[in-house]
């Protein structure tokens, strides 16, 4: 009863007509596929859209006589939509690469279309950490983050400032069950001790009755494994219930700061965080966000976003190097072999597993005397390196990983 | 304390507490759509967006004009209903005579146009929108703490359905409603308006959306798609409480809060369904609804 709307799509340019027509059907055709009308529209949206446009600008696939054009589509964070419009990308209109697919069980699915049809899938919105786990295909590069990383970097901050005991609050599909899981083992590993957990349907809106349960439980840490308006509704309503005055706090394992934004620094001040990218971090982050902003009606980009950016950055070179998008398999075998360097994400490598390796950040939301200008949300409480930010390569399950 | 199914006491009065809280919001969403279906015969699907214009009103009124949540419970019902009286006029006279699903069609497509133009200019996240200062806090009731704002909700919206009960099932003005559904053209010969009284009928109807969306700003944040998420629900309430039926829609919107809630405790996975299970089982025994007359 939704509505499917393919949206605009944003040619870039025509080269020279000299250069050998070596991509399929003479173009490089990128589609965008997210949440556009529902819960992770602001983090992903058609932010994610801008942020490939503006890499396919700065890559100057132009001048170097590549013909880009970008498709995006809202999957409505429904499996079957998502892998409708995947198929008709892929066999209709040509589409060489997906990009973006927050809600993991979307991603999950595209996951498997990709691999078939032996194109290529670059995630930068979905977090569960089985895409680069028993489900990783050599079509595959999961770019921002994962939930492995998420546990790694709050939970373990967490449990290792007295958070030993854990109650979770989980959205029942692959991506709260994929954080609970990773958090669990992160809290079970450092000495910490899981206390019980509730799962609530997704996309809920009143959360008052989980959290009861969660405050019943007397754990001294409520981890909500949720994300987007499912996440700003339970902080929210969590102050309402006095929970946190009550001595119990809250770790939002997955927030963004379009979040942080939607709740308000009262409300939102002092949770922790782990993120791969904050616009305020430095120079090159701020310039980009000069740029973006105005193009999203003055949201400023989450780490998806960024994410999006990289990863098409990377996706260009890789087929540029070849001279060929026509084989899936081998322009993500290029991506593995090729260092990652981009302005937004800096130097970095694909590993085997398909996972993208970079620093993660470890945050901490702002007291609104804190903050400077509107979103100046964030100060930076530790950096965790690229080589511990993610899961060990070996433990991950990944079959393309000969052990 | 005693136990029930390895839950205290404590956390199942706590929870039956908060699914009357929630009932309250299906109750008096319900109302106004009982409301409208039983005088207009119009199943007015507009009702989500009309409940988050509701809180957005009331959002404006802050942000704005300065105006907190006494003007804006107020005040936005008001501007919200005038929008509905402008949709009947515009549009919606002209489909009584037709099926109901041209009402339905319509309505659905104001939705999602109301949708989309507050998603594109607010995005999805929502705003922010605080508890008013002389409800914050809470009172330790010794099972639970409730925030004073949730029980003004359920105090207020138990008063509001029972007055609109009470005007449309006892009052004269009520009896002249119902006769001119009944027999429009009978009524009319008593000298009696009777599109002026559909019309502010259906504003009535949409005023209480609003109502109930003034009173969810504060608990949820204010969003687009706050009406699409409870919408469906609303609508299961009112087919089992029986459409167009006033006190079924009450009743109804407050025991299944009720039933959520206990499912929430028992089996959280299921609570999205619980509803409409008992939707199922309730149309295939009473097809008319719990309350409902049968044709």
């Amino acid at each position: 009863m939704k509505r499917l709307f393919t949206l605009t799509a944003v040619a870039v340019v025509f080269g020279c007509g000299c250069a050998q027509a070596q991509y399929t059907d003479g173009t490089i055709k990128i589609g965008v596929m997210n949440d556009m009308s529902g819960t992770y529209a602001d983090l992903s949206g058609q932010g994610s859209v801008i942020a490939a446009r503006m890499a396919v600008e700065d890559f100057g696939a132009a001048a170097k006589g590549m013909k880009v054009e970008i498709v995006g589509a809202d999957h409505q964070n429904k499996p079957d939509v998502g892998s409708n419009v995947v198929r008709t990308w892929i066999d209709v209109d040509k589409v060489d690469v997906i990009v973006d697919v927050p809600t993991s069980s979307v991603a999950l699915a595209v996951n498997e279309i990709v691999r078939d049809k032996n194109k290529v899938f670059l995630v930068s919105g979905a977090a569960a950490s089985d895409l680069t786990g028993p489900k990783c295909t050599p079509n595959t590069i999961h770019w921002t983050y994962d939930t492995w990383a998420l546990a790694n970097g709050t939970g373990k901050a967490i449990v290792k400032t007295g958070g030993d005991t854990w109650f979770f609050l989980t959205a029942d599909y692959a991506f709260g069950h994929a954080l609970e899981r990773d958090t669990a083992a992160v809290v079970e590993k450092n000495g910490g001790k899981v206390l019980g957990k509730v799962r609530h349907p997704f996309p809920g809106t009143d959360f008052s009755s989980f959290l009861l349960q969660a405050q019943a439980s007397k754990a001294k840490i409520i981890g909500l494994a949720n994300a987007g308006s499912d996440t700003i509704n339970s902080i929210k309503q969590a102050s309402e219930f006095g929970i946190t005055s009550g001595g119990q706090n809250l770790a939002a394992l997955l927030a963004f700061i379009t979040d942080v934004h939607a709740l308000g620094l009262q409300t939102a001040q002092g949770l922790i965080m782990t993120e791969a990218w904050y616009w305020d971090l430095n120079d090159a982050n701020r310039e980009f966000t000069k740029k973006f902003a105005p193009q999203d009606k003055g949201v400023h980009p989450t780490m998806v976003h960024a994410g999006v950016y990289s990863a098409v950055t990377h996706y260009l070179k890789a087929v540029e190097a070849l001279k060929s998008d026509a084989d899936g398999k081998a322009v993500v075998a290029k991506m593995k072999e090729m260092p990652t360097d981009d302005k937004l994400f800096g130097k970095g490598v694909v590993r085997a597993d398909g996972r993208k390796i970079h620093p993660m950040y470890l945050f901490e939301v702002k007291k609104p005397s804190e903050s400077k200008a509107p979103w100046d949300y964030y100060k930076l409480r530790a950096t965790i390196p690229a080589d511990e930010a993610f899961r060990p390569l070996a433990e991950g399950g990944c079959p393309l990983v000969k052990s | 304390m005693f136990e029930l199914f390895g839950i205290s006491s404590q956390a199942l009065f706590g929870q039956l507490l908060i699914g009357l809280i929630n009932g309250s919001f299906y109750a008096l969403l319900s109302l106004g759509l009982a409301v409208i279906f039983g005088m207009l015969n119009i199943i007015n699907f507009s009702h989500g967006a009309q409940y988050m214009l509701g809180a957005f009103t009331a959002y404006f009124l802050l942000q704005y004009a300065g105006l907190g949540y006494w003007w804006a419970i107020f005040l936005a019902p008001i501007v919200v209903g005038i929008t509905g009286i402008i949709i009947e006029r515009l549009f919606l006279q002209w489909l009584y005579k037709l099926d109901h699903l041209y009402g339905l069609l319509l309505t659905f497509g104001l939705a999602l146009i109301f949708e989309g133009t507050f998603r594109n200019f607010f995005g999805s996240s929502g705003l922010p929108y605080s508890v008013p200062p002389a409800l914050q806090g809470g009172r330790n009731l010794g099972f639970m703490f409730l925030p004073n704002y949730r029980g003004w909700v359920v105090v207020f919206s138990l008063a509001v359905c029972l007055t609109t009960w009470f005007v449309i099932e006892r009052t004269k003005l009520g009896s002249y409603l119902r006769a001119a559904t009944e027999n429009p053209t009978l009524v009319r010969a008593f000298g009696i308006n009777v599109p002026r009284m559909i019309t502010l009928t259906y504003g009535f109807g949409v005023a209480l959306a609003a109502l109930a969306g003034v009173m969810a700003a504060p608990i949820y944040n204010v969003s687009p798609q706050m009406g699409a998420n409870l919408i469906i629900v609303v609508f299961a309430v009112v087919v089992i409480g029986g459409m167009g039926s006033i006190m079924g829609a009450i009743v109804t919107g407050f025991g299944l809060g009720l039933i959520e809630g206990l499912t929430k405790v028992f089996f959280p996975e299921a609570s999205n369904t619980v509803i409409f299970i008992i939707m199922a089982i309730v149309l295939l025994i009473r097809p008319a609804g719990l309350f409902g007359r049968s044709a």
